[in-house]
């Protein structure tokens, strides 16, 4: 089995006088590709954004390469090697599509070339100097996921990432998370689409009112319906 | 004698150098306050101050160590842009979370002290501080003759306006610098060092004001009161041009001056209030600025 490369145990965080996440435990391996299901509102994208370090008010223990990841500063995570996309998707208005492929800074060796990048996602090529914010939400989408990959990080956090999207684009996504797993990327996701995620992930973890109910791999699904009926109300 | 609208050619270009030469100091101030706003969210009321701290040091190198006027103009930018760091690193920074307003108090705060703590050491008057000996004398240009300083102003602040733009706009610090502009966190996520993005941008904007400084002291005369006569006619320069833009700074900045100039020629009386009818214009017309993005 392979090592443990992001483990979380009793993570707890607050936004201001609110718990939200209560005892979070999880362990991620080296090549895993990991999808968090939830309703709504349980603590999914908290606890995304609480492994890196994006909320401040948290307490337990993270813990990423074996380094202990609580106490280092939002800036230094991605360093660490967490590379994380967001639900919104965060592409800049004010930046063309190459320099929004080339804004996050280079972290450590191992990341895609520019030219892999645009072999992986042709369209980003074709629109290169197009601002950001006008391309399609399935363009935005892949241009935040290849934005991370050029930065050389072990693990990728992707919130939703096929939010909005039309089936065609969720597709695409899907074969380019295929080819990351290849490549050995590791990947963390929450994600809604049920389908897309059976596809993609080789283990799930179920959520229910801010901590971890459930963690099972893929090829239990059949026997974990009525658990998934129960918690995601599917 | 060559008339224009009625005004004698050399009436007429006389004012229109005086206007660009304003406009000079109005693009390099304005063009400071719209990088700290864009990024920092903050109304620098202390850039008046900056400005003439600029000034003030210029004049101090002289007397007490002989530095002339280019080394000055390269060394007061830094002293000051330090000494904006420390301000924005120990004081300003304790402030994002709060209300913008409380950011404006702070600099308002920063700038009486600044200025009281001159004024209380130097008075009121101003001192004079020689051009270099490199541009005293004027040039003919055949309609009116050119004073090779206050040329060497528009020239230095055109120069520093293009380059500010270019660094913003066309290199990978300006790059973050835009991205943390829309949304810091996640420039952070990525891994770049925002705090200490915010401290160099506040450092820059206060060592543009006081490069403008540099500029205008011998120009205008060394005063601790320097900064507060311009920086008004400053913020509504940067209202024109829309808060937070760069090149709506630079371009406003210029056409204010310009329009100052000319009013002085055609209807004196009203010289002194133009811009802030153009102001009160155009947050009608456009509430965002002439090159706000919500414009």
């Amino acid at each position: 089995m392979a090592q443990p490369l992001l483990q979380v145990f009793n993570l707890n965080a607050w936004y201001g006088e609110s718990h939200v996440l209560h005892g979070v435990n999880m362990t991620v391996r080296e090549g895993e590709t990991i999808t968090i299901l939830g309703r709504n509102g349980v603590g999914k994208t908290t606890t995304l954004r609480t492994i890196m370090g994006i909320i401040r008010e948290r307490k337990g223990e993270i813990r990423f390469a074996d380094k202990d990841m609580l106490s280092v500063p939002l800036h230094r995570t991605a360093h660490a090697g967490l590379g994380f996309v967001p639900e919104e998707r965060g592409i800049f208005s004010t930046l063309t599509v190459e320099e929004n492929l080339m804004l996050p800074p280079v972290v450590s060796k191992g990341g895609m070339a520019i030219g892999e990048i645009y072999e992986l996602f042709p369209n980003l090529y074709e629109r290169r100097s197009s601002p950001g914010t006008k391309l399609s939400g399935g363009e935005q989408q892949m241009l935040a996921i290849a934005r991370i990959l050029r930065t050389g990080v072990k693990l990728l956090i992707l919130d939703e990432p096929t939010e909005g999207l039309a089936p065609v684009i969720v597709q695409r996504i899907g074969e380019v998370l295929k080819t990351l797993k290849e490549r050995g990327m590791t990947v963390l996701m929450v994600e809604q689409n049920f389908r897309f995620a059976s596809r993609v992930a080789d283990r799930f973890y179920l959520m229910d009112h801010g901590k971890m109910v459930a963690d099972f791999p893929v090829d239990e699904l059949p026997q974990r319906m009525e658990t998934l009926h129960k918690v995601l109300g599917v | 004698m060559t008339m224009i609208f009625g005004i004698p050619l050399q009436a007429f270009m006389g004012q229109l150098l005086i206007g660009l030469i304003n406009g000079s100091f109005y693009a390099l101030l304005s063009l400071g306050l719209a990088v700290i706003f864009g990024l920092l969210r903050v109304i620098n009321f202390a850039h008046g101050a900056q400005y003439m701290l600029g000034a003030f040091v210029a004049m101090l190198m002289l007397q007490y160590f002989g530095i002339n006027y280019w080394f000055a103009l390269l060394l007061a930018p830094i002293v000051v842009g330090l000494f904006g760091a420390v301000i924005e690193r120990l004081l300003l920074s304790r402030l994002y979370k709060l209300d913008h307003l409380y950011g404006l108090l702070f600099t308002f705060g920063l700038a009486l002290t600044i200025e009281g703590t001159f004024r209380y050491l130097y008075g009121s008057s101003g001192q004079p501080y020689a051009p270099p000996p490199q541009l005293t004398g004027a040039t003919n240009l055949g309609f009116m003759f050119l004073p090779n300083y206050r040329g060497w102003v528009v020239v230095a602040s055109l120069f520093v306006c293009i380059g500010t733009w270019l660094l913003i706009e066309k290199t990978k610090l300006g790059a973050y610098l835009r991205a943390a502009t829309e949304n810091p966190t996640l420039v952070q996520a990525f891994g770049v060092n925002v705090p200490m993005l915010l401290t160099l941008t506040y450092a820059l904007g206060a060592g543009l004001a006081a490069f403008a400084g540099v500029l205008a002291a011998p120009v205008y005369q060394v005063s601790p009161l320097m900064g507060s006569n311009i920086i008004i006619v400053v913020f509504a320069v940067v209202v024109v041009g829309g808060m937070g833009s760069i090149m709506g700074a630079i371009i406003t900045g210029y056409i204010l001056g310009i329009a100052e100039g000319l009013t002085k020629v055609f209807y004196p009386e009203a010289s002194s209030i133009v811009i802030f009818v153009i102001m009160a214009i155009v947050l009608l017309i456009r509430p965002a600025g002439l090159f706000g993005r919500d414009a």
